[in-house]
């Protein structure tokens, strides 16, 4: 893969590293002896793995300037392996924590290993590891044959795949060792962030100057919402860290906000970061691999464009509904509950946009399991927006709020939704990117398909009735006046569900650890064909002979 | 805008674009997507003209409903006050003895001491109150400070060894650490106690251990936890004598009591719980039986 890179880029790589490596020397000396001193560390770690071998390959050859006819795939196909890492690793955390809230005894004695830095790695794992992974991977591929450009170069896409990573591994190693702002989903602190500020910027760059040199006339649906996902959530990402670092030297900032405004800044950014992150990037993905699969036409263009500006300009008032009954002002919170009630609109309306595709190849979705991923995600995607415009509504809320509710919606999108559509996409996307017909194995895909739908369906039932059962128990009083049940009352009631959901976030495990296993054996099966077959094998999967051009 | 071909199946044309095969239909958008993007659309501007909604410079709009969810949460807290008063008042005005004569009221504390104590107390000393390693069993009538309903309540307001200025003061002596008694001694006066309340007793090889270590504990003990052992409420001194034992009676656990000292604390609540509160706990304390 380096000796693809041209000798220009090889060296702007090696100068990328060397800084690195520097600011990493200087983040380890100023923090000596400190979680900042050993990201430091980490940091020149990075920098020498990802260097050695560019140093081995650093000499090679320009390359054959036939590949810049061709798309660049790279950066893609290792995307998709580390999303699948990522999974495994974020949800087997998941897995983890829940057991500790069904057993809590069962934890060992040490820091890391407590409850509460377990859970944002879970978080974080799934949402940036393996979410974040695979969009980057699928944006890169469907901004390539939906623009009919290759990417402008070879070595800002590395830096965006490779310098995102690093921020994962910043962060989730931090919260290991106590770093963290207490923010949901933002945890990580001020040098990571700003840190993935630079990479965000890579990536919107390329973005940019990929669709600037586009060969259709029209820039195609799923990349006004990767668009979306990348621009909004890097707003969000620069608004919501804003801080002041206590010393360059150290890892603990204060935020810029305080009180209620850190609050509502704080939801703002989180219910945007379902919105962008979880949503537009997601919809961008369902928008290119389900028809491609379906081999269908979108059902309506007009419905798209309706469902896109609903959706983009709604949800940027609904996070207040996460701060029903507290000290914001009450105007702020109808302004959230009312627009979560229209943005229920456009979210069915993309749901329903998907699913009316699929007229006309339901026979497809019978059949092949991967098609079926997609469609089943469409279908968790209207339930759970359904759901979360209604929990928005306050009289809902002040039920479900701080309950176990919360904790299934959001399963019912992470699993049902994004993990589902992520899933049908890489196993649409595998076999095209290794030039190979299909999967190494169809049956798995289903085993695959069973286990994540029986896990999805197990943990949100299981959640949804601890959680109503909890909001319940806490509301109910005597006929005194005074609480029926105490916390730990709702506790005990609370206890069969805990295992149940743990259940249920293991099936789901297990269904990635088979997808991952699939994805790596087609990656050793498509090689070792190459192989036998002298690199003669390129099999034109997609529906007609892609036309390709030259780069810059 | 030019269009494309038309789809057999649905019958519908395309727009006439493609990307990478994908292409899309000209479908309009359904009426049922337009009419409820206008019902959510009016419901939205009701729910606004009602509610306090929009911001303006230095106000809002405050809803022709006048609504405000700070005098809701005051009138709700009232209201709920107003409903409990009855039997609340009585609570606070009668003295434990009127209130424990009284079944009516005994009911509602029941009712109510569980969940405050659960809420509450339960973290260390457990739900059932049989407490647990350090912290006290409540149900054994082995008090430390007294368990009529009034000594109960004055621990709770202003707890053991807690920051309250009032607080209750209590220590036990490291005996070892701080040199007043030899490895001999204390392992005498360890059997001695642990024979007060019966385990080893039987045992004629530990007869002069103990009785070497009752002259220790005469010497030593006496002062607070008293001539018989039983304990000064007045000085948080534990009952030697009962079967229950706040840190364990294992032969290791006691050495460690006496060699090391012991100082147990209880945050003060009187600043958290209120008055009728800290009232009913003492109360439905007090009442607390041993789990069988």
């Amino acid at each position: 893969m380096i000796a693809r890179l041209t000798v220009a880029e090889r060296q702007s790589a090696l100068l990328i590293l060397i800084v690195m490596s520097f600011l990493g020397l200087a983040m380890a000396a100023a923090g000596r002896g400190t979680p900042f001193g050993l990201h430091g560390f980490l940091v020149i770690a990075a920098s020498i793995g990802v260097g050695l071998p560019l140093l081995r390959k650093f000499y090679a050859p320009e390359p054959d300037p036939a590949q810049f006819e061709q798309y660049y795939d790279d950066p893609t196909k290792v995307g998709i392996v580390l999303a699948m890492l990522w999974a495994i690793a974020g949800m087997f955390v998941g897995v983890w924590v829940a057991a500790l809230l069904a057993w809590p005894d069962l934890t060992i004695d040490a820091a890391w290993a407590s409850f509460g830095r377990l859970r944002p790695i879970h978080t974080s794992g799934v949402i940036f590891g393996f979410g974040g992974n695979a969009l980057i991977a699928t944006s890169f591929h469907v901004l390539q044959r939906t623009s009919r450009a290759r990417l402008p170069d070879q070595l800002s896409p590395w830096f965006v795949l490779l310098g995102y990573n690093l921020f994962c591994v910043v962060a989730a190693t931090g919260y290991m060792m106590g770093v963290t702002q207490s923010k949901e989903y933002a945890e990580p602190e001020w040098y990571a962030d700003i840190w993935l500020v630079i990479v965000w910027v890579v990536y919107f760059l390329i973005y940019i100057r990929t669709l600037a040199r586009r060969k259709e006339p029209h820039i195609y649906v799923a990349n006004w919402y990767y668009m979306a996902f990348i621009l909004v959530v890097a707003i969000l990402h620069i608004v919501n860290n804003l801080a002041v670092p206590v010393s360059f030297g150290d890892f603990k900032s204060y935020s810029a906000f305080s009180g209620v405004q850190d609050a509502m800044t704080q939801w703002w950014y989180g219910h945007n970061a379902v919105a962008f992150f979880l949503t537009a990037g997601f919809l961008g993905m369902l928008y290119y691999y389900l028809p491609k699969r379906a081999g269908r036409p979108i059902f309506s263009y007009r419905l798209s464009i309706i469902s896109f500006w609903g959706i983009t300009f709604m949800y940027m008032w609904a996070g207040s509904h996460h701060l029903h009954y507290t000290a914001l002002p009450q105007w702020v919170q109808t302004l959230g509950m009312t627009f979560s009630i229209v943005l229920l609109v456009p979210s069915w309306a993309s749901a329903g946009n998907a699913l009316a595709t699929l007229n006309g190849a339901w026979h497809k979705v019978r059949d092949d399991a991967t098609l079926r991923f997609m469609m089943v995600a469409a279908v968790f995607y209207g339930i759970s927006t359904f759901e979360g415009s209604f929990m928005a509504i306050r009289a809902v809320n002040s039920l479900s709020h701080y309950t176990d509710w919360t904790v299934g919606h959001v399963h019912a999108g992470a699993l049902g939704w994004v993990a589902m559509i992520t899933f049908g996409s890489i196993y649409a996307l595998v076999p095209w990117m290794w030039k190979r017909e299909t999967m190494y194995s169809a049956r798995l895909i289903e085993v695959h398909f069973w286990l994540a739908l029986a896990g999805t369906v197990v943990y949100v039932f299981a959640m949804w009735n601890s959680g109503i059962i909890q909001g319940l128990m806490w509301r109910t009083y005597t006929d005194s006046g005074t609480l029926a049940y105490s916390f730990i009352d709702s506790l005990v009631a609370m206890h069969p569900y805990y295992i149940a959901r743990a259940f249920g976030g293991l099936l789901f495990l297990l269904g990635a650890i088979v997808g991952t296993y699939n994805v790596l054996m087609t990656i050793r099966v498509a090689k070792r064909e190459r192989a036998q077959s002298g690199g003669g094998t390129d099999v034109p999967s997609y529906g007609r002979d892609p036309v390709l051009q030259a780069g810059e | 805008m030019e269009l494309g071909k038309r789809d057999p199946i649905t019958g519908r044309v395309t727009t006439g674009h493609e990307w990478n095969g994908i292409e899309e239909l000209d479908t309009p958008v359904p009426r049922v997507v337009l009419f409820f993007l206008t019902v959510t659309t009016l419901f939205a501007i009701g729910y606004w003209i009602a509610m306090p909604a929009w911001p303006l410079w230095s106000t809002y709009t405050k809803g022709i409903l006048g609504v405000d969810q700070r005098e809701i949460v005051a009138r709700q807290v009232a209201e709920a006050r107003q409903e409990r008063a009855p039997w609340v008042d009585k609570i606070a005005s009668m003295d434990f003895a009127a209130i424990q004569a009284d079944p009516d009221l005994m009911g509602r504390v029941q009712l109510a001491g569980r969940t405050l104590f659960e809420d509450n107390c339960a973290a260390c000393h457990g739900v059932k109150a049989s407490g647990g390693p350090g912290f006290p069993n409540l149900s054994a009538k082995s008090w430390l400070w007294g368990g009529t309903p009034d000594k109960i309540a004055e621990t709770i307001r202003i707890g053991i060894n807690s920051t309250n200025e009032d607080t209750r003061i209590s220590q036990m002596t490291a005996f070892g650490r701080d040199g007043v008694l030899d490895a001999t001694q204390i392992s005498n006066v360890v059997a001695y106690v642990r024979a007060l309340s019966g385990p080893g007793s039987d045992d004629p090889a530990e007869a002069p251990a103990i009785a070497a270590g009752k002259e220790v504990f005469a010497a030593n003990c006496v002062s607070c936890h008293g001539e018989d052992a039983k304990g000064k409420q007045d000085m948080g001194a534990p009952d030697l004598t009962d079967k229950y034992w706040i840190y364990g009676g294992s032969l290791d656990t006691v050495f460690t009591s006496v060699y090391s000292g012991r100082q147990g604390h209880m945050p003060h609540w009187g600043t958290r719980l209120s008055d009728v509160d800290i009232k009913i706990l003492a109360l439905y304390v007090e009442a607390l039986r041993p789990q069988q």
